[in-house]
């Protein structure tokens, strides 16, 4: 039995146009994993979840889906696995019912037995009231539940998600997460690629950062987030201030007159930083958390391998 | 042969089984995919050839046709059943795959039949099956308008014309594959048909017996592959023809076989389809 769902060794792609996609990487994905896989636009995701679905050509390397290289065991990989590719990819003009019957028929599923799994996924999707209407008509958040309903009518073992909730309201989102969050606790593994870093760190366990073609960070989620050495602090002040006030070891700036906010080491209390503010008679209304971590993390490793 | 021989050959023969059966579950849901797609715009589709056809047989076979006299001792309307059947078939079957097939690349639906375990061949037959579908539904439907206006026609030799019907079906869809394959935007998918294809058909003996033609330019009609495909489905329908029967259809069959395999290469290669 394999112990990856994914396993990919020194893939690499360089597209006809000579623009080098991926250098070489390497990926390993555990059975039953929430995986994200994050990066900049024209990192690379794009492409490694192509090669993996066989909609791009590799230029070297492997690629194994549950122990079945794409070399040689294609079709076997294949029934394993199930994407939901970033650009809407299914007929507009086919009916919602249709177009989910259809994707299991070309998975060898007949109609027949097809149907009361169509019914269940469509149901949970909020999708069977639309079943009759034309795909064309429905609104950007539905054709996004319907390419999930098409990706995972054969249940795959593994489901790649690549920007999922990309331009879906917060309620959708939601909606979704709970779904993925729902087939994963099922025993799906899931690999996801998002723009929203909230996203991956709410949802996943494991995280690669993938970055002009190479891997810049494989890790576990929390890991990842306990090398942050400094945490950002927004406080909201009573009185208004002129400037920053200087306290040692606390690096402080003002944002407007009534919102400080301040860098603080992880080896350092908060506390500490509250007395000192109490002495200089700064009244604290309310605090915040200055912003989402992993984007601070993910733009620092960008940046980094930038340089 | 032991128990253990036994009971894995029969692991395998089942393993068999239910891929071949996977894979005709796969076809036929390409097929009848393919099948809706046209029918569902049935009035672009089905109804435009049985009208344009229509206008023909009252034209050239109701009105200047009686002008025209017998051409190789058939009424002239007559004579042109056969060769309109095989525009329609022709331009029909091609126009059904070129169209799908650009039309999935082009609403990137292609992606859900990449990535399913779809044999390529699979693929390729099911695109062409419903080329198939539209062309014989095609020519159906023009030889019933056909009978409207030359209630008497009778087939020659039925056998030979079902058997050119369905092959002139299979040849075109392959190539309008071939030209989906290579197109890159919606003029593309109409270069070949309007430029190349239209001009061969009407020139490859649909109106008239290149016996008529003065001799340089019976031997430039020779050259003409739409020559042999029109003039065998005539001789199956009317028993007269300008050509050599076999040759013909040798001919049909090899092209068959050099088109199906440079589609295949072409799908495995993913020219047109995979990055």
């Amino acid at each position: 039995m394999a112990e990856f769902a994914l396993e990919i060794n020194n893939l690499q792609k360089v597209y006809d146009n000579n623009v080098v996609a991926l250098k070489g990487i390497d990926l390993k994905v555990k059975k039953g994993d929430f995986y994200a896989l994050l990066g900049p636009n024209g990192a690379g995701k794009s492409s490694t979840i192509g090669i993996i679905g066989s909609l791009v050509t590799k230029s070297g390397g492997t690629v194994s889906v549950f122990g079945n290289d794409i070399n040689k065991d294609l079709n076997k990989a294949k029934s394993l696995l199930g994407v939901v590719s970033q650009e809407i990819n299914f007929s507009q003009f086919e009916k919602v019912l249709d177009i989910v019957v259809t994707q299991a028929g070309f998975y060898g599923i007949p109609k027949s037995i097809a149907m009361p799994k169509v019914e269940s996924i469509l149901k949970r999707l909020s999708l069977w009231d639309k079943r009759n209407v034309q795909a064309r008509t429905l609104s950007g958040g539905y054709k996004r539940r319907l390419m999930i309903a098409k990706a995972i009518i054969h249940e795959p073992k593994l489901l790649i998600l690549d920007e999922p909730t990309a331009g879906v309201d917060i309620e959708l989102r939601r909606e979704m997460w709970s779904f993925l969050k729902e087939i994963n606790k099922n025993g799906t593994t899931i690999i996801l690629t998002t723009h929203y870093l909230e996203e991956a760190e709410q949802l996943c366990r494991n995280i690669g950062i993938i970055d002009q073609g190479s891997i810049v960070a494989n890790t576990s989620m929390k890991d990842l987030l306990g090398t942050l050495n400094v945490q950002g602090f927004v406080f909201d002040l009573h009185q208004p201030l002129e400037k920053a006030p200087t306290i040692e070891g606390f690096p402080l700036k003002l944002e407007d007159p009534l919102t400080l906010i301040a860098a603080v080491n992880k080896d350092r209390s908060i506390n500490a930083l509250f007395s000192e503010l109490t002495k200089l008679n700064i009244k604290i209304k309310s605090m915040r958390n200055e912003s989402n971590r992993l984007e601070e993390l993910f733009i620092e490793m960008v940046n980094s391998n930038e340089k | 042969m032991n128990q253990i021989d036994l009971r894995s050959y029969l692991l395998r023969w089942s393993i068999l089984m239910k891929n071949n059966f996977s894979v005709a579950i796969s076809l036929w849901t390409l097929t009848v995919k393919e099948v809706r797609r046209f029918l569902r715009i049935w009035v672009q589709t089905l109804v435009p050839p049985a009208v344009t056809m229509s206008l023909y047989f009252v034209i050239f076979g109701s009105l200047i046709g009686p002008r025209i006299g017998s051409m190789d001792g058939f009424d002239y309307i007559q004579y042109m059943i056969p060769g309109l059947i095989m525009l329609s078939v022709i331009t029909n079957s091609y126009n059904n795959v070129v169209s799908s097939f650009y039309s999935v690349k082009f609403q990137k639906s292609i992606e859900e039949l990449l990535i399913s375990p779809m044999p390529n061949w699979t693929i390729l037959l099911g695109f062409v099956l419903g080329g198939v579908c539209r062309g014989v539904l095609i020519g159906i439907i023009v030889f019933g308008v056909s009978l409207l206006f030359y209630p008497d026609f009778t087939v020659a030799n039925p056998l030979l014309t079902v058997t050119v019907l369905f092959l002139t079906s299979i040849l075109f869809s392959l190539m309008g594959f071939i030209n989906a394959v290579f197109a890159d935007s919606f003029d593309d998918i109409s270069i070949i048909p309007t430029f190349i294809l239209t001009p061969l058909i009407y020139l490859g003996g649909v109106f008239y017996s290149i016996n008529i033609l003065p001799e340089t330019w019976r031997s430039i009609s020779m050259a003409n592959p739409m020559l042999y495909v029109v003039n065998t489905f005539r001789e199956g329908m009317l028993g007269v023809s300008d050509v050599s029967i076999s040759f013909s259809l040798g001919m049909i069959i090899a092209f068959i076989l050099i088109l199906t395999s440079s589609c295949l290469y072409l799908l495995k290669k993913g020219t047109g389809i995979r990055q």
